[in-house]
């Protein structure tokens, strides 16, 4: 039981990152209709600015906000400069898909081109391997911190969204588009600030994951695809839903890799998904599609 | 006295080959309602949508003024922003958001209360906690009208106004427009319902195959035979698109 417990601590801990990578999918999907690829590649960006600013010894309440301007600073100008004027010229959403391949292929570039691909180590005020026990279970530090950065994360989002005008104007724009347009709301920059707290997101998550591991550059394509994998499970147009899917993956995953072998670890989490998809085919809190007109 | 807003030589093409206005060009004044009358598939959307600037790269040619202000190939955003307000057929509401959250973002940039809204349309305080799909069609189309007059546009583009309404409602929807055009807002008003609206507009244009080809005052098109005949000739209010049935040669 104690095992249990322990790895869905775990499986939670890692679920949460999961979590907020798919709330930005799903807040990006929902407002611009677009599954953004490049959301990994952000969070690497974001993570690696924070990165060379902590290895240069600046304190991480430097080192935290610049590494969120950097990976919003990317998708509003990747929003303003191209799939903005794309999407007037009417292009496919297959066609704005590419586009954000293109912009993940550009980022990591650009890491890559100033970081080299040697794995290194994230300075870290936080400690893996310092753990506080609760009860039968152990938790470390770095963890204590991943969970109260992903709350206040998901609290902001909620509140953002739910109870301010521009909260409420990104609702009226992700639901219709043109209406908007046709009442003067500045829907581009409304979209532009969608994607610029989705990313924000992601650089929370991509900042807490890397001191776990070692940082390159490509550090953040399983996180992305599984954060992808929890927006499709949550119901991809729902941001609660994308929460509840990324912790059930997590723990999904950690159960299966501590009971069926680690092996399985990544399959077990899918069949898990395939299953629940069989059932509700919307996903956990998605609702029905409806077309928009 | 120059119009508020006037259209010369609009062509309009989907997909760059799809010519669905060719050189329409009309001429509305300040509180004045213009009908425009045609078939389905004449160009009558078109036209508004042209006008609202939502079909990117279009009017391929011609111009749009405003007050003597280009806005043709201008952004829809911007073009609201100048004063035109355009409600579609479907009513253009955020069906998942209240009452009153629509009408806020109807108030979106400038301050403004719900008091005269509230007065033309009082069901709309009643339900104003109500997601908007939950309202009844004309209830809807109250709510559309109110949140677009929350923007005091100049010019308002409605598309099929009365559709779907019971005669009561559709007339309570006719009687707040000639309200509003009395305020001195320009309406063009696309209507099926030819009678309906021949009652209200002071002059109309009747659009086939997208191009203007009739225009006049309202009784004038009243007046015209190809227009009884085609027009308003079998038209009771039920029957409001049965004049399809009844196609005949024509003069024009
Ligand atoms: N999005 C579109 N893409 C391609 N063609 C279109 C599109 N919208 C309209 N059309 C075409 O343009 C023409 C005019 O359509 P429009 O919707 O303006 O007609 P309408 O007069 O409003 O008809 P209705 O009375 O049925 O509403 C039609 O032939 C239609 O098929
Ligand atoms: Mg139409």
């Amino acid at each position: 039981m104690d095992r249990f417990l322990q790895y869905a601590v775990a499986g939670l801990s890692a679920g949460r990152l999961y979590a907020l990578v798919a709330l930005g999918l799903v807040l990006i999907y929902k407002s611009t209709r677009v599954l953004n690829f490049a959301h990994g590649d952000v969070a690497t960006f974001g993570t690696f600015a924070a990165f060379a600013l902590l290895s240069r010894d600046h304190s991480f309440w430097i080192a935290l906000p610049a590494a969120l301007l950097a990976g919003a600073a990317a998708s509003v100008l990747f929003y303003f400069g191209v799939l903005a004027p794309a999407q007037r010229k009417g292009a496919t959403l297959l066609g704005q898909v590419i586009l954000t391949i293109g912009l993940a292929l550009i980022l990591q570039g650009v890491v890559v081109f100033a970081f080299g691909t040697e794995p290194d180590r994230m300075p870290f005020p936080l400690s893996d391997s310092e753990s506080r026990r609760f009860g039968p279970v152990y938790v470390s530090e770095l963890s204590l911190g991943t969970l109260a950065a992903a709350l206040a994360a998901c609290v902001a989002v909620y509140l953002v969204v739910q109870r301010t005008r521009l909260g409420l104007a990104m609702r009226a724009v992700s639901e219709n588009l043109i209406a908007a347009q046709t009442l003067g709301i500045p829907t581009r920059r409304v979209l532009a600030f969608a994607w610029a707290t989705a990313s924000a997101l992601a650089v929370v998550a991509g900042l807490f994951l890397a001191p776990a591991l070692l940082l390159d550059p490509f550090f953040m394509l399983d996180p992305f695809l599984k954060g992808f994998a929890a927006a499709v499970l949550g119901g991809l147009g729902s941001l609660p839903g994308a929460v509840v899917g990324g912790l059930v993956l997590g723990v999904a995953e950690s159960l299966a890799g501590a009971y069926a072998g680690i092996a399985f670890k990544k399959t077990l989490a899918f069949v898990v998904i395939r299953a629940v998809l069989q059932v509700l085919t919307e996903g956990l809190l998605g609702k029905p599609f409806k077309e928009r007109v | 006295m120059s119009a508020l807003l006037k259209a010369a030589g609009v062509e309009t093409l989907y997909f760059d080959r799809i010519r669905a206005l060719s050189s329409v060009s009309l001429e509305v004044e300040q509180g004045e309602i213009f009908g425009v009358l045609g078939p389905n598939g004449a160009g009558k959307t078109t036209l508004l949508r042209t006008i609202a600037g939502l079909l990117p790269d279009q009017p391929e040619k011609g111009s749009i003024e405003l007050a003597g202000v280009r806005i043709e190939r201008r952004r829809p955003e911007e073009i609201a922003r100048m004063g035109v307000v355009y409600v579609p057929e479907d009513r253009g509401l955020f069906r998942e958001l209240t009452v009153a959250e629509n009408l806020e973002l109807g108030l979106w940039g400038r301050k403004g209360n719900l008091e005269a809204t509230h007065a033309m349309f009082p069901i709309l305080r009643e339900r104003a906690g109500q997601q908007a799909e939950t309202l009844s069609g004309g209830e809807q189309q109250m709510l559309a009208l109110g949140r677009a007059m929350l923007r005091r546009p100049r010019l308002l583009l409605l598309d099929e106004p009365s559709l779907g309404l019971a005669p009561q409602m559709a007339n309570t929807v006719l009687a707040a427009l000639q309200e509003i055009a009395r305020a001195g807002t320009a309406i063009i008003l696309v209507e099926q319902n030819a009678r309906l609206a021949l009652r209200i507009a002071q002059r109309a244009a009747i659009l086939e195959a997208g191009r203007i080809v009739l225009q006049g005052t309202a009784q004038e098109l009243e007046e015209h035979p190809d227009v009884r005949e085609a027009y308003l000739g079998v038209a009771t209010v039920i029957a409001q698109k049965a004049w399809r049935l009844h196609r005949r040669r024509r003069r024009w």
